[in-house]
């Protein structure tokens, strides 16, 4: 779950009921889609529905603070609790219908609530999501990835466990899925993205490439063979630049073939802790498998 | 006042009305839902004047596990209008939140057009998944 970014639990209810005076549609239209680009949570009330109208219904609400806001009869709103005591209720007469400025003065009253919010554009949430209907458990996914976002729960069933050390945009491990059941639903493409599976992804995925061992294992395997054949020919300085040349040209093919970033790619660790972090997740994968048996 | 399983009034009033619960997403924290199409769905929503909840983004929220997912997922009966079916779904199980597969209906705004949404989203009645 995400550490890194703040646990906001707040809901915004625009409310447009008794007591309170109604908006035309476009106001609440403006309003709702600012307060929804702030990165807030928004219930909207609509007006009293005429009586030929159908009502919509909502969900109850989780314990939190309700920040009631409308035009309220004589600019006072009226004084309310949670008899409950569930959630924490304020009520904020706007004193302007314009959407910034309706903005303003929420971010202000939540200032002074104390309360933090999340901001659209600070932050991308950007993590696998499995669909466990897909899933057969069978640990490739967190053998793969060198960043420790996979895990077990008790049962030892696999879980994305620590989202926020995930790399953003890098959508790799959806490749080593053999049941293509990981997603990055904010992923531009399908089927990584949520879409419909089709054949030929199926197909494609069967052509999966082991990242890890690629990075962390084989190259090394295969240039220390290449390298001690040609070892008469080469300076040892010269075999280390080798090595990296080589390093490199297997990045930049992986970034093409997965599409994972280059930014990802230049920052992975060095040889030596990709190795270590690879084994380590082979090894915490055949455990949970062994356990799981 | 809006409060626990609140309505600006009781849907089950008419016996042929399904009740109608609407939950827009708007994709606040990235460009892949694309912005004409969440607005005009967004608009009509407005206009219908109905009461609908809203979120900025709900990967977000299931990254943090948000308990308002929770209650979403607990109330059922609900028409989301975010974007791909499995990543829904995916994303309010990855929040410890499973959605029922059937009285649940996601709505496609990466992929539909925004009146077939709306008039979805509107209608009482059963939609198309
Ligand atoms: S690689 Fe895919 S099928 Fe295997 S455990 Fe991971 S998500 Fe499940
Ligand atoms: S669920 Fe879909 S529409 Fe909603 S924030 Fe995530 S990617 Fe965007």
């Amino acid at each position: 779950m995400i550490k890194a970014t703040k646990s906001p639990r707040v809901r915004i209810v625009l409310y447009e009921g008794l007591g309170a005076d109604p908006l035309d549609g476009d106001s609440r239209y403006r309003i709702m889609r600012a307060l929804l680009e702030r990165g807030l949570t928004v219930t909207c009330t609509g007006p009293q529905p005429a009586d030929d109208m159908t009502p919509g219904t909502l969900a109850s609400v989780e314990e939190s603070v309700l920040l009631v806001i409308g035009r309220f009869e004589g600019g006072q709103p009226p004084q309310v609790e949670d008899a409950a005591g569930r959630v924490t209720l304020h009520l904020l007469h706007l004193t302007d219908t314009d959407d910034q400025a309706v903005v303003q003065q929420i971010d202000q009253t939540l200032g002074e609530l104390d309360v933090a919010v999340n901001q659209p554009g600070q932050w991308k949430p950007w993590f696998p999501v499995i669909d466990y209907s897909r899933c057969t458990n069978c640990m490739q996914c967190l053998s793969f990835c060198l960043f420790g976002v996979y895990g077990v729960d008790a049962d030892n069933k696999i879980q994305v466990q620590n989202n926020d050390n995930c790399k953003t945009d890098c959508p790799a491990c959806s490749r080593v899925c053999p049941e293509v059941a990981i997603m990055f639903p904010k992923y531009s493409q399908g089927p990584i993205n949520g879409d419909q599976i089709r054949e030929d992804d199926l197909k494609r995925e069967a052509m999966k490439v082991d990242i890890s061992s690629l990075l962390g294992g084989d190259i090394y395997a295969q240039l220390k063979q290449r390298s001690s054949a040609a070892k008469e020919r080469f300076a040892k300085e010269r075999d280390e630049k080798r090595a990296l040349s080589e390093r490199i040209r297997c990045l930049n093919k992986l970034a093409g073939q997965m599409d994972i970033p280059k930014e990802v790619l230049l920052n992975l660790p060095s040889q030596d802790e990709i190795r270590q972090r690879a084994a380590d997740a082979a090894a915490k994968g055949r455990a949970a498998l062994e356990a799981g048996d | 006042m809006p409060h626990d399983e609140r309505s600006t009034r009781s849907a089950d009033a008419s016996p042929n009305a399904r009740p109608l619960r609407v939950l827009y997403c708007r994709c606040a924290y990235a460009d892949v839902v694309p912005e004409d199409v969440k607005d005009r769905v967004l608009q009509r929503l407005c206009e219908s004047g109905r009461a609908f909840d809203t979120v900025a983004d709900l990967c977000e929220m299931s990254a943090r596990h948000d308990p308002a997912l929770n209650r979403i997922a607990e109330c059922g009966g609900v028409k989301i209008a975010a974007c791909y079916k499995r990543a829904v779904h995916g994303l309010f199980e990855a929040a410890g939140a499973p959605l029922s597969t059937d009285d649940v209906h996601v709505l496609n705004m990466r992929t539909d057009d925004a009146d077939t949404i709306a008039d979805n989203l509107l209608n009482d009645g059963e939609v198309d998944t």
